[in-house]
């Protein structure tokens, strides 16, 4: 059933090239039916498919010679992440509704980059899960380069490169384990089986964790995100941090972390350092940041240092973090993008905080500044919202190996309330200098834009209030027995 | 216990109200204030029959409610409330329509104001209520939020200044705190402040035990605020409209020290016993600082802010105090008891003196066209006599005039600290007199002396007015005459933090 989330979208893709480009209510219509039925087929997936064992949907054999299957197959961790890519396709198109131009073709290519997303996390076969994977950023780039504003070019660019590179240092990665365990296999559970080497996991786990994390925005390789999402559409910005940046996460856990277990055991400290710079480094700037849409860049950048680090934890409530916090940053960037980028850019076509004062956005546009306040509380981590669950995962999981590192993720959590408040501050609530009269008018926010926003804002509380929502899905797949060799003992 | 869910409902009726008062039309601003102060006002009778189901001869936790939250996390929903626990409602019950009442004048944009005014008092009701950290730190953090905003939409000039400032400072505190709870879970296995008081008494922290305590310190001393981390308050207090304040100081201010009481005494007696000299040199700091700081300003709001850091000095001094001894005799039992009580009674009062305090001040305020400048005033006894009398009553009250409801709190404290800690207790002897000069500053300065030629019209208190302080100034006499209301309430709680394995 759950497969069906793929093929649905590809299938969307292909239909939606053949709507005529006069018609570009016809291209929406149908990008949002296919989104739906997306959805629906990854809430029936999370409520049959059993999240403590690895459940295989399809396994076929696909270029035999070289031990290529077509092996889907799905856990608690694939359910938790593929419910977000559901949900982050519907709120997506919802957010593209105002496009007009060429809007076949940039729904067509939102669904391959769908498709490529919930396939990355479902495969359980290395060599489709590398080719879901590139499927994802191919549509990326064109999204930017063609839809896209500020630079659109450069941060394309820029997007790609970075991708690819990473893709590069993964790809080398898992073909030398292909070659090493003997060149009979890419199925990740039989490959995870195979004794690597401590030494030689030390080494492949480095190009397949940085090449995966590359795409997580794990500091310093984390230039690529601001850039990227500034300048892509805002539909894309929000799958890009909403989904294309999990892709990053997942992948580092389920190919670098399963398959090489002593790999991150060896450079697991690192890691954490790393992350945690992430995660200051990330709320720092984006407290100095001008541009609205660069706050929340660099606010992702912070926020994705968590799931890093809860990786690094090497332990079941920090992964179990990490994993919630993938979830809850999915959701929640998404939001924050979709305000600064569809419900405000796209009316004032400005983004400098200092130049929107005029505009009285807390009045002009009340119902986007109230759903910019609770996306911004549920990203400063306020109880209540999804955000807290995780990242007070990540740091009981944190505290024990990494004390001080826990103490500095704890500073920039302060950093993030403090960036928040000064975006809501500048972008909504800057003193009326101009009388009503001349501030200009602007369109009233739509339908399509409240019911995205009231989606992802029940995501985000359903899973704050009620957080075994997930949990039941994360922790009984965290235990089971591909995935207890990751953390089990790894923190001692 | 299948017994009425009187605190699961405590808290989701406000939530609920200020949900429902945003329903209504923009035009409708009366409605809005109706039907918010008949939430305050069901509120305040739910909360009246709960003390009159509380049983005062027990000790422990009553209607308590337990159910799994995320219990992977340790996470519970869990409440309960002892003798504290109940005071800090009623006083939160109390202080939330008090303010709603105090100002009549529409406000901008009254659906919000009123629904984050709720919101809040959601907040401080979850926060005296809950038992188990991640419950009781959502709460926390929930009040913050309305207390943010409304200070910033309806604040004076400076608001976004102040709201922010209280807000950072806050969080900052907030997530110390969060940080030390993170360590606790990990030595302890457990969010349940009881189970944590349990377990790591038997000094199983070790070394880490002591930036632990500090972690927590921190986002106490911040909300309370203990000197040096104050700074946030008199522009917060100042900026904030009259109801706001009165609700900053009467219940708000009263979560620092409730954790002071929860938190801090039960879990750390040990670093409280070692730290206790520099601990209570930053209660006399706060004391006297606060009231020299008092003294010497000009506007009457931010005298009556510093004046409420003042008195709660005089609350973490008697907590302070009450940790004195690994072994106790009987007679120091005896004293850290009575300061212990003094502490309760002193946020009870001192959150009811203090809102009307914040109260009357906001009168003034509006009948002078919004200046608060002490100088600007003089001789108002004989414009407006009923307003001077209410007002000096409230005064006396503040500074501790026997037969009001001030004075046993401050007597008790200070009974438990000149035998405990007498030093401390002779240094905050002096602050009481400055905080009794700067009062009496302000009856002379607005009461007394000859009546400007402008003011000769100065209204009197309205008869709404006077139904709306009647109340609290009957309290204040009751409660004065009368402490063993709330005495009864408290000592059980008091000997149980003391000595919780009798």
């Amino acid at each position: 059933m759950i497969a069906w989330t793929i093929y649905i979208s590809l299938a969307g893709a292909a239909g939606l090239l053949f709507v005529p480009a006069a018609k570009p209510c016809l291209a929406r219509r149908t990008a949002l039916l296919v989104a739906l039925a997306g959805l629906v087929f990854a809430i029936v997936g999370v409520t049959m498919i059993p999240a403590g064992q690895l459940t295989d949907i399809v396994n076929a054999p696909w270029v035999p010679q070289l031990g290529i299957r077509f092996h889907l197959a799905a856990d608690g961790i694939s359910l938790v992440l593929v419910l977000l890519t559901g949900i982050a396709a519907v709120a997506g198109v919802l957010f593209s509704w105002n496009i007009e131009e060429r809007a076949n073709e940039f729904f067509a290519l939102y669904f391959a980059l769908i498709g490529g997303v919930y396939g990355v996390f479902l495969s359980f076969d290395l060599f489709l899960l590398f080719v879901f994977y590139e499927l994802a950023i191919i549509p990326k780039y064109f999204l930017i380069v063609i839809w896209g504003s500020t630079r659109r070019e450069y941060g394309a660019m820029k997007l790609a490169l970075y991708s690819f590179g990473g893709s590069a240092l993964v790809l080398i990665g898992l073909i030398a384990a292909y070659v090493v365990a003997g060149a009979k296999t890419f199925d990740l559970v039989e490959l995870a089986r195979h004794p690597f080497s401590p030494g030689f996991q030390t080494g492949a786990f480095l190009l397949v964790f940085v090449g995966f994390a590359v795409l997580a925005g794990l500091w310093p390789f984390h230039t690529w995100a601001p850039t990227g999402h500034v300048a892509a559409p805002t539909g894309a910005s929000m799958l890009l941090a909403g989904v294309v940046m999990k892709l990053g996460a997942y992948g580092a856990l389920r190919v670098a972390m399963t398959l090489f277990p002593a790999g991150l055991r060896a450079w697991r400290t690192e890691i954490a350092f790393l992350a945690v710079i992430g995660i200051v480094y990330g709320a720092l700037a984006a407290l100095a940041q001008r541009d609205f849409k660069f706050v929340i860049g660099y606010s992702s950048v912070s926020h994705m240092g968590f799931v890093l680090l809860g990786l690094a934890t090497l332990r079941q409530i920090g992964l179990s973090g990490a994993v919630l916090q993938m979830f809850s940053h999915g959701v929640i960037a998404g939001l924050l993008f979709a305000v600064v980028g569809r419900m405000i850019y796209d009316r004032v076509h400005l983004r400098d905080l200092e130049r929107l004062r005029p505009f009285q956005l807390n009045k002009a546009l009340p119902f986007a500044a109230a759903t910019f306040l609770l996306a911004g509380a549920a990203s400063m981590g306020l109880p209540g919202f999804s955000g807290f669950i995780a990242e007070l995962q990540v740091l009981l999981g944190a505290w024990q190996s990494f004390p001080t590192l826990t103490i500095l993720a704890g500073a920039g959590i302060v950093v993030g309330a403090a960036y928040t408040l000064r975006a809501l501050d500048k972008a909504f609530y800057a003193p009326d200098t101009a009388g009503p009269a001349e501030r200009p008018a602007l369109p009233p926010i739509s339908l399509p834009e409240r019911l995205g926003a009231l989606t992802l804002l029940t995501a985000t509380l359903a899973v704050g209030l009620f957080p075994n929502i997930l949990l039941n899905l994360i922790q009984p797949a965290l235990a089971s027995p591909l995935m207890r060799p990751v953390w089990e003992g790894g923190a001692m | 216990m299948n017994q009425f869910p009187f605190l699961t409902l405590l808290t989701l009726v406000p939530l609920v109200g200020g949900a429902l008062v945003l329903a209504p039309g923009r035009e409708h601003g009366k409605t809005v204030r109706f039907m918010a102060l008949a939430i305050a006002f069901l509120v305040l009778a739910l909360a009246a029959a709960l003390s009159l189901f509380f049983d005062r001869t027990q000790n422990g936790m009553q209607f308590v409610e337990r159910a799994a939250w995320a219990p992977s996390l340790g996470i519970q929903y869990h409440l309960g409330v002892d003798g504290l626990g109940l005071l800090m409602v009623l006083l939160s019950a109390l202080v939330i329509p008090f303010a709603l009442l105090s100002s009549s004048a529409p406000v901008a944009n009254p659906r919000l104001y009123y629904s984050l005014f709720l919101f809040l008092e959601a907040g401080l009701f979850g926060t005296f209520t809950a038992q188990n950290f991640v419950h009781w730190f959502a709460f926390w953090e929930l009040s913050l939020i309305p207390a943010f905003f409304l200070i910033k939409i309806w604040g004076g000039p400076r608001r976004t200044a102040a709201a922010v400032q209280f807000f950072v400072y806050t969080t900052a505190g907030s997530v110390a705190m969060l940080i030390a709870f993170v360590a606790l879970y990990n030595a302890t296995g457990s969010f349940e402040f009881s189970q944590i008081a349990e377990t790591v008494r038997d000094g199983r922290l070790g070394r880490a035990a002591l930036p632990i305590f500090l972690g927590v310190f921190l986002g106490f001393a911040v909300k309370t605020p203990l000197l040096p981390f104050h700074t946030w308050l008199p522009d917060a207090y100042a900026e904030a409209p009259t109801g706001v304040s009165m609700v900053l100081t009467g219940a708000m201010s009263k979560m620092g020290v409730y954790g002071f009481l929860r938190v801090l005494l039960p879990i750390f007696p040990e670093q409280m016993r070692a730290l206790q000299t520099p601990l209570l040199g930053l209660a006399i700091a706060t004391i006297v600082f606060s009231a020299a700081a008092a003294f010497s300003q000009n506007d009457l709001k931010r005298i009556v802010a510093y004046s409420s850091i003042n008195h709660l000095g005089y609350c973490l001094l008697g907590i302070f105090v009450a940790v004195q001894w690994a072994e106790d005799s009987a007679a120091s039992a005896n004293e850290k008891a009575a300061a212990l009580n003094g502490a309760m009674l002193q946020m009870f009062n001192h959150g009811i003196t203090a809102s009307a305090l914040f109260y009357f001040v906001g009168l003034i305020e509006q009948r002078s066209g919004g200046s608060r400048d002490l100088h600007y005033f003089g001789g108002l006894r004989k414009a407006a006599p009923v307003f001077c009398g209410l007002m000096g009553i409230t005064v006396f009250a503040s500074l501790g005039l026997p037969g009001l409801s001030g004075f046993v709190g401050e007597f008790l404290i200070f009974k438990g600290a000149f035998a405990l800690a007498p030093w401390a207790a002779s240094v905050a002897a002096l602050g009481l007199l400055l905080t009794a000069i700067f009062l009496l500053t302000i009856l002379q300065r607005v009461f007394s002396g000859p009546l400007p030629e402008n003011w000769r019209a100065w209204p009197d208190l309205t008869n709404a007015q006077r139904l709306t302080a009647g109340p609290i100034i009957a309290l204040i006499f009751i409660l004065g005459i009368y402490p063993r209301l709330l005495t009864d309430l408290v000592n059980p709680t008091a000997l149980a933090i003391l000595w919780p394995n009798l």
